[in-house]
């Protein structure tokens, strides 16, 4: 198999060029797809992640190294067949209702996305409604919400209680955070997982599911 | 500089300990400190308190005003916890903040047009964070109209241009500080404001971006700054600036400051 450490590396370092450029060439060796990713890609994520919390690596690195993952996700995507990747599980992601920051947010989706699991992103300002709506069109393993102001985070338990009623909280795996939330509040509230950054999130879905 | 004392909040460990356990000594000293330092107004914050933050905003400004003679910062976006904090509040408070964000502005209006008080102004629109300075100075134009309508002097206007983390895009120190150019230049006489700590989010060393920030902030016109007064480092730097500005006649503050041993490197 075509050697995917030099793709890795670009990855952690954030090196779009040299990246993309490894990923042609691992498609040029007919490298299987899912290798790519499971082996080249993701370790170069959860390296990032792992530095990320440990205050080697800072937000803006992350953010260009899932920069890169994407820009080679872009490149793979036409080999990709249905059913083809794995994935670790399906989050759908959303700030709350009433609340516009979507900072953290996209830091969580990126860092889950480049540690191997499908993201839903619902945006933000997202009432409960658009919550039960959509898993129960997509069926996900987490239901992940994020606020940024106290005033907005009663429409977490408000929408736990709406998954409840749609017959669907034991299906998923709730997950809170933002600035004010708290792991008492998400005890308080029954969420099943609070993650204090966007490191901790991965650590903490991958935790939930049973994945690693 | 006008200056807001923002370290009443109960997002720090130990006010949030003192508000829990009804300590107001330490609250008065907290709010004192401030005052002695050069604060104008000093902010009182009890967001985490969640349920209980109209309860406990009230207690923070009964607490303070009953031995420091100084308006304060009323920072919550709850309408109620204002409207029973601003009840409270002896003399004219600030009233930290209102937006476009609908729910906000229908419900915060009518709080800020029934009391004589200061208002901050955040530009942020209804339904998304602003990118761009036009995006700023859109939103915080319309929000000088909707308030003066009201009747609200201009004076009495802060607009808060929205700051946002640079280590997510590094356009963001530029965007918020030429907002604050254009809104200062549009309307000559508002006021314009911001806290510092956002800047810096995600980065290390984050108080030495944020007195940067600052520094930079007035040279673009900042008028207010809503920050720690007894931080000697920042205080220093905002009284050089303010020198380097042509604020301080014949070096006047800066001499002095440092006679009294407060300025630091």
């Amino acid at each position: 198999m075509y050697e995917l450490k030099t793709l890795t590396e670009a990855v952690i370092k954030g090196d779009i060029n040299t990246a993309v450029a490894e990923t042609q060439k691992a498609l040029d060796a007919e490298t299987n797809v899912n290798d790519i990713v499971d082996k080249g890609l993701i370790p170069g994520m959860d390296e990032v992640g792992d530095r990320f919390s440990k205050g080697q690596f800072f937000v803006p690195q992350m953010l260009r190294s899932a920069k890169t993952m994407q820009e080679c996700m872009r490149l793979l995507h036409p080999f990709m067949k249905e059913g083809d990747i794995t994935t670790k599980g399906k989050v759908l992601i959303g700030t709350v209702k009433g609340d516009l920051h979507d900072i953290g947010k996209n830091l969580v989706s990126m860092m889950m996305e480049g540690a191997g699991f499908t993201i839903t992103d619902l945006g933000v300002d997202v009432p409960p409604e658009r919550f039960v709506q959509k898993a129960q069109e997509i069926e996900p393993d987490i239901v992940a919400m994020s606020a940024l102001l106290s005033t907005t985070m009663p429409s977490m338990p408000v929408t736990i209680e709406a998954l409840e009623k749609a017959g669907i909280r034991d299906k998923v795996k709730v997950m809170i955070g933002g600035a004010p939330v708290t792991e008492k509040y998400a005890q308080e509230i029954k969420a099943d997982g609070y993650a204090s950054d966007a490191g901790a999130a991965v650590t903490k879905a991958k935790k939930l599911l049973g994945v690693s | 500089m006008i200056i807001v004392g923002e370290k009443i909040n109960t997002s720090r460990k130990s006010i949030e300990e003192a508000v829990q356990k009804h300590d107001s000594a330490a609250i008065v000293q907290a709010a004192r400190e401030q005052a002695e330092a050069g604060a104008h107004f000093i902010d009182v914050n009890a967001g985490t308190f969640l349920e209980r933050e109209a309860e406990c905003l009230c207690w923070l400004v009964e607490t303070v005003q009953q031995e420091v003679d100084m308006p304060l910062c009323l920072d919550t976006p709850s309408a109620r916890a204002l409207s029973e904090a601003i009840k409270r509040h002896r003399g004219e408070p600030m009233i930290n903040s209102i937006s476009l964000e609908t729910e906000r502005l229908q419900s915060l209006l009518p709080l800020v047009t029934s009391y004589p008080c200061h208002v901050v102004a955040l530009c942020m629109a209804q339904t998304s964070m602003p990118t761009t300075v036009d995006e700023r100075v859109k939103a915080g134009a319309e929000l000088i109209g909707r308030l003066m309508d009201e009747g609200i002097p201009l004076e009495r206007i802060y607009v808060d241009p929205l700051i946002q983390p640079v280590s997510v895009d590094t356009n963001m120190g530029t965007a918020a500080l030429g907002a604050i150019s254009r809104i200062m230049g549009d309307f000559p006489g508002v006021n314009t404001i911001c806290g510092l700590s956002n800047v810096s989010f995600g980065l290390p060393v984050r108080r030495l971006i944020n007195r940067n920030f600052l520094a930079l902030a007035m040279s673009h016109g900042l008028s207010a700054a809503i920050l720690d007064p007894t931080d000697r480092q920042l205080m220093a730097t905002l009284l050089s600036v303010d020198l380097l500005l042509g604020r301080d006649e014949y070096c006047q503050n800066y001499i002095e400051a440092y006679q009294n041993g407060r300025i630091v490197a």
